[in-house]
């Protein structure tokens, strides 16, 4: 599944998507970006409330294929600028981090 | 609050076919001032993704750069990150004038942080950066002197 193809069937907002073509090959949930920098593996999907600039750093060095903001947190302009430059795709839902994981589980 | 990470000046790339056969990146980390996180180690993901290096070196090799950089801003106010591009090895040499670290074997411990309260807050400071980096390595130094500073070696072998 694709980030467009998982953010039209979730509903996910899409913060901003400059790759949306990425398939997304697993899940993994976490906000303390050393321990996500750690265990996220490429071309999974992140799941996180954490939305400081360090998490698109983080999402860059680990290649996820997106990072899906839980709780509806909200995410700055000038960090969705950097995201959309680094080619970070971002989508956002108001579901917390568990129910978006058991979302995105019945489509991977 | 937000904490800034860091600032890098210029990053600068320098070959020595002729010499060593290895190509050298340099960057010195700011940790007073911030405009975009992670710059450095980014540069040197792709620098090293335009060498062909493999992608889980280049995985293993930005990860551990970037835990030293945070660190570098955490507890040094910034400093020096220089990555060597051997044939059959990367080396990362990261050097700060910061306070030095104490105790390494404790700073080594999973979960153990002399981080503030407010870095905790932006997603670090979960006492993961020094065990990351060495996880992420083959080899890994630690040079300190209270007072003096931290020079860390990390090398990654292809």
């Amino acid at each position: 599944m694709t980030v467009r193809e998982l953010q039209q069937s979730c509903g996910f907002e899409a913060v901003c998507l400059p790759d949306p073509d990425r398939e997304i090959s697993g899940c993994y949930c976490g906000d303390l970006l050393s321990w996500v920098m750690g265990r996220a593996k490429s071309d999974q999907a992140w799941i996180t409330i954490m939305t400081n600039i360090n998490t698109v750093a983080v999402a860059t060095l680990c290649d996820v294929s997106v990072v899906v903001l839980s709780e509806n947190v909200a995410f700055e302009d000038d960090v969705r600028n950097t995201a959309e430059a680094k080619g970070v795709n971002v989508l956002r839902t108001p579901l917390p981090t568990y129910e978006a994981a058991k979302k995105l589980s019945e489509l991977i | 609050m937000r904490l800034a990470v860091f600032f890098i000046r210029e990053a600068s790339a320098e070959t020595e076919n002729s010499m060593s056969e290895s190509v050298k990146f340099h960057f010195d980390v700011n940790g007073q001032s911030f405009t975009s996180a992670g710059q450095a180690s980014v540069q040197v993901k792709k620098n090293l993704r335009e060498l062909g290096i493999s992608p889980e070196v280049i995985r293993r090799v930005s990860i551990a750069m970037y835990e030293g950089e945070i660190n570098m801003v955490i507890h040094a106010h910034g400093g020096e990150a220089d990555v060597e591009v051997f044939e059959d090895k990367i080396v990362i040499v990261l050097n700060d004038h910061g306070p030095g670290i104490k105790d390494v074997e404790l700073a080594m411990k999973e979960g153990y942080s002399t981080a503030p309260d407010n870095i905790r807050s932006l997603g670090f400071g979960a006492g993961m950066g020094l065990p990351n980096m060495k996880r992420y390595t083959d080899d890994m130094k630690i040079e300190t002197q209270l007072g003096v500073g931290t020079k860390i070696t990390m090398t990654v072998n292809f």
